[in-house]
Protein backbone atom coordinates (compact mmCIF):
# COMPACT_ATOMS: atom_id res chain seq x y z
CA UNK A 1 0.00 0.00 0.00
CA UNK A 2 2.87 2.32 0.82
CA UNK A 3 5.07 1.16 -2.03
CA UNK A 4 6.82 4.07 -3.62
CA UNK A 5 6.17 6.53 -0.81
CA UNK A 6 9.65 7.86 -0.04
CA UNK A 7 10.99 7.91 3.51
CA UNK A 8 11.37 11.66 3.48
CA UNK A 9 7.60 12.13 3.29
CA UNK A 10 7.13 10.23 6.52
CA UNK A 11 9.92 12.18 8.15
CA UNK A 12 8.47 15.51 7.04
CA UNK A 13 5.11 14.50 8.50
CA UNK A 14 6.65 13.41 11.79
CA UNK A 15 8.82 16.52 12.08
CA UNK A 16 5.83 18.77 11.48
CA UNK A 17 3.86 16.83 14.08
CA UNK A 18 6.69 17.04 16.58
CA UNK A 19 7.07 20.79 16.30
CA UNK A 20 3.33 21.39 16.29
CA UNK A 21 3.29 19.44 19.51
CA UNK A 22 6.13 21.46 21.05
CA UNK A 23 4.52 24.71 19.90
CA UNK A 24 1.19 23.67 21.35
CA UNK A 25 2.80 22.69 24.62
CA UNK A 26 4.51 26.04 24.96
CA UNK A 27 1.65 28.25 23.77
CA UNK A 28 -1.56 26.64 25.00
CA UNK A 29 -2.78 27.48 28.48
CA UNK A 30 -5.19 24.63 29.06
CA UNK A 31 -3.70 21.56 30.72
CA UNK A 32 -5.78 19.12 28.65
CA UNK A 33 -4.62 20.77 25.43
CA UNK A 34 -1.04 20.54 26.66
CA UNK A 35 -1.56 16.84 27.27
CA UNK A 36 -2.84 16.50 23.72
CA UNK A 37 0.29 18.27 22.48
CA UNK A 38 2.43 15.73 24.30
CA UNK A 39 0.48 12.95 22.62
CA UNK A 40 1.25 14.59 19.27
CA UNK A 41 4.95 14.54 20.11
CA UNK A 42 4.85 10.88 21.10
CA UNK A 43 2.90 9.95 17.98
CA UNK A 44 5.42 11.71 15.78
CA UNK A 45 8.10 9.56 17.42
CA UNK A 46 5.98 6.48 16.67
CA UNK A 47 5.73 7.47 12.99
CA UNK A 48 9.50 7.90 12.90
CA UNK A 49 10.11 4.47 14.35
CA UNK A 50 7.64 2.68 12.12
CA UNK A 51 8.86 4.43 8.99
CA UNK A 52 12.52 3.72 9.72
CA UNK A 53 11.75 0.13 10.53
CA UNK A 54 9.56 -0.54 7.51
CA UNK A 55 11.66 1.22 4.88
CA UNK A 56 15.27 1.12 6.08
CA UNK A 57 15.58 -1.91 8.36
CA UNK A 58 12.78 -4.36 7.52
CA UNK A 59 14.73 -7.41 8.71
CA UNK A 60 14.20 -6.76 12.47
CA UNK A 61 11.10 -5.50 14.26
CA UNK A 62 12.78 -3.31 16.88
CA UNK A 63 11.10 -0.10 15.75
CA UNK A 64 7.64 -1.67 15.85
CA UNK A 65 8.23 -3.01 19.36
CA UNK A 66 9.40 0.35 20.53
CA UNK A 67 6.23 1.92 19.10
CA UNK A 68 4.00 -0.49 21.01
CA UNK A 69 5.82 0.31 24.24
CA UNK A 70 5.57 4.05 23.59
CA UNK A 71 1.81 3.75 23.16
CA UNK A 72 1.47 1.79 26.40
CA UNK A 73 3.66 4.15 28.40
CA UNK A 74 1.88 7.18 26.93
CA UNK A 75 -1.40 5.75 28.17
CA UNK A 76 0.01 5.32 31.67
CA UNK A 77 1.44 8.82 31.60
CA UNK A 78 -1.83 10.31 30.41
CA UNK A 79 -3.78 8.56 33.14
CA UNK A 80 -1.51 9.86 35.88
CA UNK A 81 -1.51 13.32 34.31
CA UNK A 82 -5.31 13.39 34.16
CA UNK A 83 -5.55 12.26 37.79
CA UNK A 84 -3.25 15.13 38.75
CA UNK A 85 -5.26 17.56 36.63
CA UNK A 86 -8.47 16.50 38.39
CA UNK A 87 -6.70 16.98 41.71
CA UNK A 88 -5.62 20.52 40.89
CA UNK A 89 -9.08 21.30 39.51
CA UNK A 90 -10.49 20.40 42.91
CA UNK A 91 -8.02 22.75 44.59
CA UNK A 92 -8.23 25.87 42.44
CA UNK A 93 -11.31 25.15 40.24
CA UNK A 94 -9.32 25.92 37.14
CA UNK A 95 -7.03 24.11 34.74
CA UNK A 96 -5.35 27.15 33.26
CA UNK A 97 -1.57 27.02 33.69
CA UNK A 98 -1.46 30.77 34.18
CA UNK A 99 -3.41 30.30 37.40
CA UNK A 100 -0.83 27.91 38.83
CA UNK A 101 1.47 30.65 39.99
CA UNK A 102 1.63 30.15 43.71
CA UNK A 103 5.30 29.18 43.56
CA UNK A 104 6.71 31.30 40.82
CA UNK A 105 9.35 33.41 42.49
CA UNK B 1 21.10 -19.23 38.80
CA UNK B 2 21.02 -16.89 35.84
CA UNK B 3 18.42 -14.81 37.63
CA UNK B 4 20.99 -13.94 40.31
CA UNK B 5 22.31 -11.38 37.86
CA UNK B 6 19.07 -9.47 38.29
CA UNK B 7 18.98 -9.91 42.07
CA UNK B 8 18.60 -6.23 43.03
CA UNK B 9 15.49 -5.73 40.94
CA UNK B 10 13.99 -9.11 41.76
CA UNK B 11 14.38 -8.58 45.49
CA UNK B 12 12.76 -5.16 45.23
CA UNK B 13 9.88 -6.55 43.18
CA UNK B 14 9.51 -9.30 45.76
CA UNK B 15 9.24 -6.95 48.72
CA UNK B 16 6.91 -4.69 46.75
CA UNK B 17 4.57 -7.64 46.20
CA UNK B 18 4.85 -8.71 49.84
CA UNK B 19 4.03 -5.22 51.06
CA UNK B 20 1.13 -5.03 48.63
CA UNK B 21 -0.30 -8.25 50.09
CA UNK B 22 0.29 -7.10 53.66
CA UNK B 23 -1.47 -3.86 52.84
CA UNK B 24 -4.50 -5.84 51.62
CA UNK B 25 -5.00 -7.70 54.88
CA UNK B 26 -4.25 -4.81 57.23
CA UNK B 27 -7.39 -3.22 58.68
CA UNK B 28 -7.85 0.44 57.85
CA UNK B 29 -7.08 1.79 61.31
CA UNK B 30 -3.79 -0.09 61.62
CA UNK B 31 -2.06 1.06 58.44
CA UNK B 32 0.82 2.41 60.52
CA UNK B 33 1.90 -1.15 61.23
CA UNK B 34 3.34 -1.42 57.71
CA UNK B 35 6.15 1.07 58.34
CA UNK B 36 8.41 -1.11 60.46
CA UNK B 37 8.18 -4.28 58.31
CA UNK B 38 8.86 -2.30 55.17
CA UNK B 39 11.90 -0.68 56.76
CA UNK B 40 13.22 -4.05 57.89
CA UNK B 41 12.56 -5.67 54.51
CA UNK B 42 14.19 -2.82 52.68
CA UNK B 43 17.17 -2.86 55.03
CA UNK B 44 17.55 -6.57 54.33
CA UNK B 45 17.47 -5.89 50.58
CA UNK B 46 20.08 -3.19 51.05
CA UNK B 47 22.41 -5.55 52.88
CA UNK B 48 21.77 -8.45 50.48
CA UNK B 49 22.69 -6.15 47.61
CA UNK B 50 26.22 -5.83 48.93
CA UNK B 51 26.83 -9.58 48.87
CA UNK B 52 29.07 -10.59 46.00
CA UNK B 53 27.25 -12.09 43.09
CA UNK B 54 27.54 -12.60 39.36
CA UNK B 55 27.29 -9.85 36.78
CA UNK B 56 26.44 -10.40 33.15
CA UNK B 57 23.82 -9.98 30.47
CA UNK B 58 20.30 -11.33 30.24
CA UNK B 59 17.51 -11.35 27.64
CA UNK B 60 19.82 -11.29 24.67
CA UNK B 61 21.64 -8.17 25.77
CA UNK B 62 18.64 -6.03 26.72
CA UNK B 63 19.64 -6.22 30.34
CA UNK B 64 23.24 -6.15 31.38
CA UNK B 65 25.03 -5.51 34.63
CA UNK B 66 28.65 -4.78 35.34
CA UNK B 67 30.27 -4.50 38.78
CA UNK B 68 29.98 -0.75 38.31
CA UNK B 69 26.20 -0.74 37.84
CA UNK B 70 25.84 -3.10 40.80
CA UNK B 71 27.76 -0.58 42.90
CA UNK B 72 25.53 2.24 41.63
CA UNK B 73 22.44 0.28 42.62
CA UNK B 74 23.84 -0.24 46.09
CA UNK B 75 24.48 3.48 46.47
CA UNK B 76 20.91 4.25 45.41
CA UNK B 77 19.51 1.71 47.87
CA UNK B 78 21.47 3.30 50.72
CA UNK B 79 20.09 6.71 49.81
CA UNK B 80 16.57 5.33 49.52
CA UNK B 81 16.91 3.71 52.96
CA UNK B 82 17.83 7.06 54.50
CA UNK B 83 14.90 8.74 52.73
CA UNK B 84 12.55 6.08 54.11
CA UNK B 85 13.92 6.59 57.62
CA UNK B 86 13.44 10.33 57.34
CA UNK B 87 9.88 10.09 56.11
CA UNK B 88 8.53 7.94 58.98
CA UNK B 89 7.79 10.94 61.15
CA UNK B 90 5.94 12.67 58.35
CA UNK B 91 4.00 9.51 57.42
CA UNK B 92 2.71 9.14 60.96
CA UNK B 93 0.97 12.51 60.78
CA UNK B 94 -2.80 12.46 60.97
CA UNK B 95 -3.44 13.55 57.37
CA UNK B 96 -1.21 10.84 55.89
CA UNK B 97 -2.39 7.93 57.99
CA UNK B 98 -4.57 6.32 55.37
CA UNK B 99 -2.03 6.40 52.54
CA UNK B 100 1.18 5.25 54.19
CA UNK B 101 1.48 2.09 52.12
CA UNK B 102 0.88 3.95 48.86
CA UNK B 103 3.82 6.19 49.65
CA UNK B 104 6.15 3.28 50.32
CA UNK B 105 4.95 1.25 47.33
CA UNK B 106 5.26 4.10 44.86
CA UNK B 107 8.71 4.95 46.17
CA UNK B 108 9.84 1.33 45.79
CA UNK B 109 8.44 1.28 42.25
CA UNK B 110 10.50 4.29 41.24
CA UNK B 111 13.60 2.63 42.64
CA UNK B 112 12.89 -0.50 40.57
CA UNK B 113 12.60 1.72 37.51
CA UNK B 114 15.92 3.40 38.24
CA UNK B 115 17.70 0.10 38.71
CA UNK B 116 16.36 -1.24 35.42
CA UNK B 117 17.42 2.00 33.78
CA UNK B 118 20.94 1.70 35.19
CA UNK B 119 21.45 -1.81 33.89
CA UNK B 120 19.76 -1.36 30.53
CA UNK B 121 21.58 -2.66 27.49
CA UNK B 122 19.11 -1.28 25.02
CA UNK B 123 17.34 2.01 24.42
CA UNK B 124 13.93 0.36 24.91
CA UNK B 125 14.85 -0.92 28.36
CA UNK B 126 16.38 2.45 29.18
CA UNK B 127 13.18 4.26 28.21
CA UNK B 128 10.96 1.89 30.17
CA UNK B 129 13.12 2.24 33.27
CA UNK B 130 13.14 6.00 32.95
CA UNK B 131 9.36 6.18 32.71
CA UNK B 132 8.88 3.74 35.57
CA UNK B 133 11.10 6.04 37.60
CA UNK B 134 9.32 9.29 36.71
CA UNK B 135 5.59 8.59 36.47
CA UNK B 136 5.14 7.40 40.08
CA UNK B 137 7.24 10.36 41.24
CA UNK B 138 4.70 12.75 39.78
CA UNK B 139 1.99 11.00 41.76
CA UNK B 140 4.18 11.30 44.85
CA UNK B 141 4.83 15.00 44.28
CA UNK B 142 1.06 15.56 44.32
CA UNK B 143 0.79 13.35 47.39
CA UNK B 144 -0.60 15.94 49.81
CA UNK B 145 -3.93 16.13 48.07
CA UNK B 146 -5.34 18.95 50.14
CA UNK B 147 -2.49 21.36 49.62
CA UNK B 148 -2.56 23.57 46.57
CA UNK B 149 1.23 23.73 46.39
CA UNK B 150 1.58 19.98 46.25
CA UNK B 151 -1.01 19.67 43.47
CA UNK B 152 0.79 22.38 41.54
CA UNK B 153 4.12 20.58 41.98
CA UNK B 154 2.56 17.40 40.62
CA UNK B 155 1.26 19.19 37.53
CA UNK B 156 4.61 20.80 36.88
CA UNK B 157 6.54 17.57 37.33
CA UNK B 158 4.34 15.35 35.16
CA UNK B 159 4.10 17.84 32.31
CA UNK B 160 7.77 18.72 32.15
CA UNK B 161 8.84 15.10 32.45
CA UNK B 162 6.36 14.01 29.77
CA UNK B 163 7.65 16.69 27.40
CA UNK B 164 11.24 15.80 28.16
CA UNK B 165 10.71 12.11 27.54
CA UNK B 166 9.00 13.04 24.26
CA UNK B 167 12.07 15.01 23.21
CA UNK B 168 14.35 12.20 24.37
CA UNK B 169 12.38 9.67 22.34
CA UNK B 170 12.61 11.81 19.25
CA UNK B 171 16.37 11.73 19.63
CA UNK B 172 16.36 7.96 20.12
CA UNK B 173 14.20 7.51 17.01
CA UNK B 174 16.78 9.43 14.97
CA UNK B 175 19.59 7.31 16.37
CA UNK B 176 17.59 4.25 15.36
CA UNK B 177 17.12 5.71 11.91
CA UNK B 178 20.84 6.17 11.36
CA UNK B 179 22.09 3.02 13.04
CA UNK B 180 19.31 0.50 12.56
CA UNK B 181 19.52 -1.02 16.01
CA UNK B 182 18.73 -0.10 19.58
CA UNK B 183 21.25 -2.29 21.40
CA UNK B 184 23.99 -0.20 22.97
CA UNK B 185 26.69 -2.66 21.90
CA UNK B 186 25.77 -2.27 18.26
CA UNK B 187 24.92 1.42 18.42
CA UNK B 188 28.50 2.17 19.51
CA UNK B 189 29.85 0.93 16.17
CA UNK B 190 27.25 2.77 14.14
CA UNK B 191 27.76 6.22 15.61
CA UNK B 192 30.15 8.22 13.47
CA UNK B 193 29.10 11.83 13.92
CA UNK B 194 26.79 12.12 10.92
CA UNK B 195 24.69 15.31 10.92
CA UNK B 196 21.47 13.47 11.80
CA UNK B 197 23.24 11.83 14.72
CA UNK B 198 24.39 15.20 16.01
CA UNK B 199 20.80 16.40 15.88
CA UNK B 200 19.73 13.19 17.59
CA UNK B 201 22.27 13.74 20.31
CA UNK B 202 21.00 17.26 20.90
CA UNK B 203 17.46 15.97 21.37
CA UNK B 204 18.72 13.16 23.58
CA UNK B 205 20.79 15.57 25.64
CA UNK B 206 17.86 17.96 26.09
CA UNK B 207 15.67 15.14 27.32
CA UNK B 208 18.26 14.00 29.84
CA UNK B 209 19.02 17.60 30.85
CA UNK B 210 15.40 17.96 31.96
CA UNK B 211 15.82 14.98 34.29
CA UNK B 212 19.15 16.18 35.71
CA UNK B 213 17.89 19.82 35.67
CA UNK B 214 20.73 21.33 33.68
CA UNK B 215 20.37 25.04 33.15
CA UNK B 216 18.31 25.83 30.10
CA UNK B 217 15.93 23.12 31.31
CA UNK B 218 15.99 23.73 35.04
CA UNK B 219 12.97 25.96 35.61
CA UNK B 220 10.68 23.21 36.86
CA UNK B 221 13.10 22.22 39.60
CA UNK B 222 12.60 24.97 42.13
CA UNK B 223 8.80 24.90 41.88
CA UNK B 224 8.50 21.13 42.14
CA UNK B 225 11.02 20.96 44.99
CA UNK B 226 9.19 23.63 46.93
CA UNK B 227 5.71 22.22 46.45
CA UNK B 228 6.32 18.51 46.84
CA UNK B 229 6.33 16.90 50.29
CA UNK B 230 9.80 17.40 51.70
CA UNK B 231 10.84 13.76 51.68
CA UNK B 232 9.89 13.51 48.02
CA UNK B 233 11.95 16.62 47.41
CA UNK B 234 14.99 15.01 48.95
CA UNK B 235 14.32 11.85 46.97
CA UNK B 236 14.02 13.86 43.74
CA UNK B 237 17.12 15.88 44.36
CA UNK B 238 19.32 13.00 45.43
CA UNK B 239 18.23 9.57 44.24
CA UNK B 240 16.37 10.51 41.09
CA UNK B 241 18.99 13.00 39.99
CA UNK B 242 21.82 10.68 41.00
CA UNK B 243 20.43 7.81 38.93
CA UNK B 244 19.94 10.09 35.92
CA UNK B 245 23.52 11.39 36.23
CA UNK B 246 24.90 7.87 36.49
CA UNK B 247 23.12 6.49 33.43
CA UNK B 248 23.89 9.66 31.48
CA UNK B 249 27.59 9.29 32.27
CA UNK B 250 27.54 5.62 31.32
CA UNK B 251 25.82 6.39 28.02
CA UNK B 252 28.24 9.18 27.19
CA UNK B 253 31.23 6.99 28.02
CA UNK B 254 30.02 3.92 26.17
CA UNK B 255 27.47 4.66 23.46
CA UNK B 256 28.80 8.09 22.53
CA UNK B 257 32.43 7.39 23.38
CA UNK B 258 33.63 7.48 19.77
CA UNK B 259 32.27 10.94 19.11
CA UNK B 260 33.43 12.94 22.12
CA UNK B 261 33.75 15.92 19.81
CA UNK B 262 29.96 15.79 19.54
CA UNK B 263 29.26 16.27 23.24
CA UNK B 264 32.32 17.86 24.78
CA UNK B 265 31.41 21.46 23.95
CA UNK B 266 27.79 20.97 24.97
CA UNK B 267 28.85 19.66 28.37
CA UNK B 268 31.41 22.47 28.72
CA UNK B 269 28.93 25.27 28.10
CA UNK B 270 26.04 23.81 30.06
CA UNK B 271 28.35 23.07 32.97
CA UNK B 272 29.36 26.73 33.25
CA UNK B 273 25.77 27.93 32.82
CA UNK B 274 24.42 25.46 35.36
CA UNK B 275 26.94 26.29 38.05
CA UNK B 276 26.67 30.04 37.63
CA UNK B 277 22.92 30.40 37.27
CA UNK B 278 22.20 27.83 39.98
CA UNK B 279 24.42 29.71 42.40
CA UNK B 280 23.19 33.18 41.52
CA UNK B 281 19.56 32.17 41.96
CA UNK B 282 20.32 30.39 45.21
CA UNK B 283 21.61 33.69 46.62
CA UNK B 284 18.18 35.29 46.67
CA UNK B 285 16.13 32.41 48.07
CA UNK B 286 14.62 32.63 51.51
CA UNK B 287 12.70 29.36 51.49
CA UNK B 288 15.05 26.53 52.41
CA UNK B 289 13.51 24.00 50.02
CA UNK B 290 13.91 26.41 47.11
CA UNK B 291 17.37 27.26 48.35
CA UNK B 292 18.40 23.62 48.35
CA UNK B 293 16.78 23.18 44.93
CA UNK B 294 19.02 25.82 43.40
CA UNK B 295 22.02 24.50 45.28
CA UNK B 296 21.33 21.06 43.82
CA UNK B 297 21.15 22.59 40.34
CA UNK B 298 24.58 24.09 40.93
CA UNK B 299 25.92 20.75 42.15
CA UNK B 300 24.78 19.14 38.89
CA UNK B 301 26.97 21.68 37.09
CA UNK B 302 29.94 20.54 39.16
CA UNK B 303 29.20 16.92 38.29
CA UNK B 304 29.50 17.81 34.59
CA UNK B 305 33.05 18.88 35.34
CA UNK B 306 33.85 15.28 36.15
CA UNK B 307 31.98 13.96 33.11
CA UNK B 308 34.06 16.16 30.83
CA UNK B 309 37.13 14.43 32.30
CA UNK B 310 36.41 11.60 29.84
CA UNK B 311 38.42 8.89 31.47
CA UNK B 312 38.29 6.29 34.15
CA UNK B 313 39.16 9.14 36.49
CA UNK B 314 36.07 11.00 35.27
CA UNK B 315 33.79 8.06 35.99
CA UNK B 316 35.30 7.47 39.43
CA UNK B 317 35.04 11.10 40.44
CA UNK B 318 31.44 11.33 39.28
CA UNK B 319 30.54 8.22 41.27
CA UNK B 320 32.44 9.44 44.32
CA UNK B 321 30.80 12.85 44.14
CA UNK B 322 27.34 11.34 43.80
CA UNK B 323 28.03 9.19 46.87
CA UNK B 324 29.14 12.22 48.86
CA UNK B 325 26.24 14.24 47.51
CA UNK B 326 23.75 11.56 48.61
CA UNK B 327 24.91 11.82 52.21
CA UNK B 328 25.35 15.60 52.39
CA UNK B 329 22.14 16.55 50.64
CA UNK B 330 20.10 13.97 52.54
CA UNK B 331 21.61 15.35 55.74
CA UNK B 332 20.55 18.89 54.89
CA UNK B 333 17.11 17.79 53.76
CA UNK B 334 16.76 15.58 56.82
CA UNK B 335 17.20 18.54 59.17
CA UNK B 336 14.82 20.70 57.12
CA UNK B 337 12.31 17.85 57.11
CA UNK B 338 12.45 17.28 60.87
CA UNK B 339 11.98 20.97 61.60
CA UNK B 340 9.28 21.37 58.99
CA UNK B 341 7.36 18.39 60.40
CA UNK B 342 7.50 19.65 63.95
CA UNK B 343 7.01 23.36 63.46
CA UNK B 344 6.02 23.94 59.83
CA UNK B 345 8.80 26.52 59.45
CA UNK B 346 10.78 26.47 56.23
CA UNK B 347 12.47 29.84 55.69
CA UNK B 348 16.03 30.79 56.55
CA UNK B 349 14.86 33.52 58.93
CA UNK B 350 13.05 30.92 61.02
CA UNK B 351 16.39 29.27 61.69
CA UNK B 352 17.71 32.29 63.61
CA UNK B 353 19.18 31.15 66.88
CA UNK B 354 18.57 27.46 66.22
CA UNK B 355 21.88 26.55 67.83
CA UNK B 356 20.73 27.78 71.23
CA UNK B 357 17.63 25.60 71.23
CA UNK B 358 18.57 22.59 69.10
CA UNK B 359 22.37 22.31 69.06
CA UNK B 360 22.60 18.81 67.58
CA UNK B 361 20.33 19.57 64.64
CA UNK B 362 22.26 22.76 63.92
CA UNK B 363 25.56 20.91 64.01
CA UNK B 364 24.25 18.30 61.58
CA UNK B 365 22.93 21.00 59.27
CA UNK B 366 26.27 22.80 59.48
CA UNK B 367 28.19 19.65 58.58
CA UNK B 368 25.88 18.96 55.64
CA UNK B 369 26.12 22.53 54.32
CA UNK B 370 29.91 22.56 54.74
CA UNK B 371 30.06 19.30 52.84
CA UNK B 372 27.92 20.76 50.05
CA UNK B 373 30.11 23.85 49.95
CA UNK B 374 33.32 21.80 50.05
CA UNK B 375 35.15 22.70 53.24
CA UNK B 376 38.19 20.46 53.80
CA UNK B 377 37.83 17.86 56.50
CA UNK B 378 34.41 16.79 55.27
CA UNK B 379 33.72 14.55 52.28
CA UNK B 380 32.32 17.29 50.02
CA UNK B 381 35.72 18.90 49.68
CA UNK B 382 37.30 15.75 48.29
CA UNK B 383 34.35 15.18 45.98
CA UNK B 384 34.79 18.62 44.43
CA UNK B 385 38.57 18.36 44.47
CA UNK B 386 38.53 15.13 42.45
CA UNK B 387 36.01 16.56 39.99
CA UNK B 388 38.28 19.55 39.41
CA UNK B 389 41.24 17.19 38.99
CA UNK B 390 39.39 15.24 36.32
CA UNK B 391 38.69 18.42 34.37
CA UNK B 392 42.19 19.81 34.88
CA UNK B 393 43.73 16.61 33.51
CA UNK B 394 42.07 17.49 30.20
CA UNK B 395 43.67 20.92 30.30
CA UNK B 396 40.40 22.77 30.84
CA UNK B 397 41.87 25.31 33.23
CA UNK B 398 39.38 28.08 32.43
CA UNK B 399 36.51 25.76 33.27
CA UNK B 400 38.15 24.81 36.54
CA UNK B 401 38.75 28.48 37.36
CA UNK B 402 35.08 29.29 36.80
CA UNK B 403 34.13 26.31 38.94
CA UNK B 404 36.38 27.50 41.76
CA UNK B 405 34.85 30.99 41.59
CA UNK B 406 31.44 29.37 41.76
CA UNK B 407 32.48 27.40 44.81
CA UNK B 408 33.26 30.70 46.52
CA UNK B 409 29.83 32.10 45.65
CA UNK B 410 28.22 28.95 46.95
CA UNK B 411 30.22 29.16 50.15
CA UNK B 412 28.66 32.58 50.75
CA UNK B 413 25.08 31.41 50.66
CA UNK B 414 25.70 28.19 52.55
CA UNK B 415 27.36 30.27 55.26
CA UNK B 416 24.32 32.56 55.36
CA UNK B 417 22.29 29.64 56.72
CA UNK B 418 25.05 28.70 59.16
CA UNK B 419 25.22 32.31 60.31
CA UNK B 420 21.48 32.37 60.87
CA UNK B 421 21.69 29.26 63.02
CA UNK B 422 24.74 30.15 65.08
CA UNK B 423 25.14 33.92 65.23
CA UNK B 424 21.76 35.54 64.69
CA UNK B 425 19.57 36.10 67.69
CA UNK B 426 15.87 35.69 67.57
CA UNK B 427 13.02 36.69 69.86
CA UNK B 428 11.10 33.57 69.02
CA UNK B 429 13.52 30.79 68.04
CA UNK B 430 12.29 27.32 67.19
CA UNK B 431 11.61 25.71 70.54
CA UNK B 432 13.56 22.66 71.67
CA UNK B 433 12.09 19.35 70.58
CA UNK B 434 13.22 15.74 70.54
CA UNK B 435 13.01 14.25 67.09
CA UNK B 436 11.89 10.66 66.58
CA UNK B 437 14.29 7.72 66.52
CA UNK B 438 14.01 7.03 62.80
CA UNK B 439 15.01 10.56 61.80
CA UNK B 440 17.86 10.44 64.28
CA UNK B 441 19.10 7.19 62.78
CA UNK B 442 18.83 8.67 59.27
CA UNK B 443 20.72 11.80 60.24
CA UNK B 444 23.35 9.79 62.10
CA UNK B 445 23.91 7.70 58.96
CA UNK B 446 24.33 10.89 56.93
CA UNK B 447 26.82 12.39 59.37
CA UNK B 448 28.79 9.15 59.56
CA UNK B 449 28.82 8.94 55.78
CA UNK B 450 30.02 12.51 55.35
CA UNK B 451 32.86 12.11 57.82
CA UNK B 452 33.95 8.57 56.95
CA UNK B 453 33.98 9.11 53.19
CA UNK B 454 35.99 12.27 53.75
CA UNK B 455 38.80 10.87 55.88
CA UNK B 456 38.85 7.21 54.85
CA UNK B 457 40.57 7.05 51.48
CA UNK B 458 39.86 3.34 50.68
CA UNK B 459 36.34 4.41 49.69
CA UNK B 460 37.76 6.20 46.68
CA UNK B 461 40.06 3.28 45.88
CA UNK B 462 37.08 0.94 46.18
CA UNK B 463 35.06 2.88 43.61
CA UNK B 464 38.11 3.22 41.41
CA UNK B 465 38.45 -0.56 41.19
CA UNK B 466 34.96 -0.88 39.73
CA UNK B 467 35.28 1.79 37.08
CA UNK B 468 38.15 0.02 35.40
CA UNK B 469 37.65 -0.33 31.66
CA UNK B 470 34.54 1.82 31.46
CA UNK B 471 36.06 4.31 29.09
Amino acid sequence: MFEGVPLSWFLILSTVMFFVGVYGFLVRKNLITMLMSIELILNSVCINFVAFNKILYPEHMEGMFFTIFIIAVAAAEASVAIAIIINIYRRIVNIDVEKMDEMKY
Amino acid sequence: MLMLIMRHELLLVLITVILLLVELVLPAHRKQKIILPSLILFGAVMILGFLPGPAGTLFGGMYSTTPLTLLMKNLLTIGMFIVLLQSVDWLKKEENKEKISEFILLLLTTLIGMEYMLSSGDFLMFYLGLELATIPLAALAAFERFKEKSAEAGVKLIFTSALSSGILLYGISMIYGTVGTLYFDEVINGINGAPLQILAFIFFFSGMAFKISIVPFHLWTADVYEGAPINITSYLSVISKGAAVMIFTILLYTVFSKVTIMWKDVIYVTSILTMTIGNLFALRQRNLKRFLAFSSIAQAGFIFLGIIGQSQLGMTTVMYFVLVYIFSNLGAFGVVSVISNRTGKETIDDYDGLYRTNPLLSLTMMLALFSLAGIPPIAGFFGKFFLFTAAAKQGLYILVLIAVLNTIISLYYYLLVVKAMFLNRSDRPIAYFKSDGYSRLGLALCVAGMIIIGIYSPVYEFINRFTFGIY
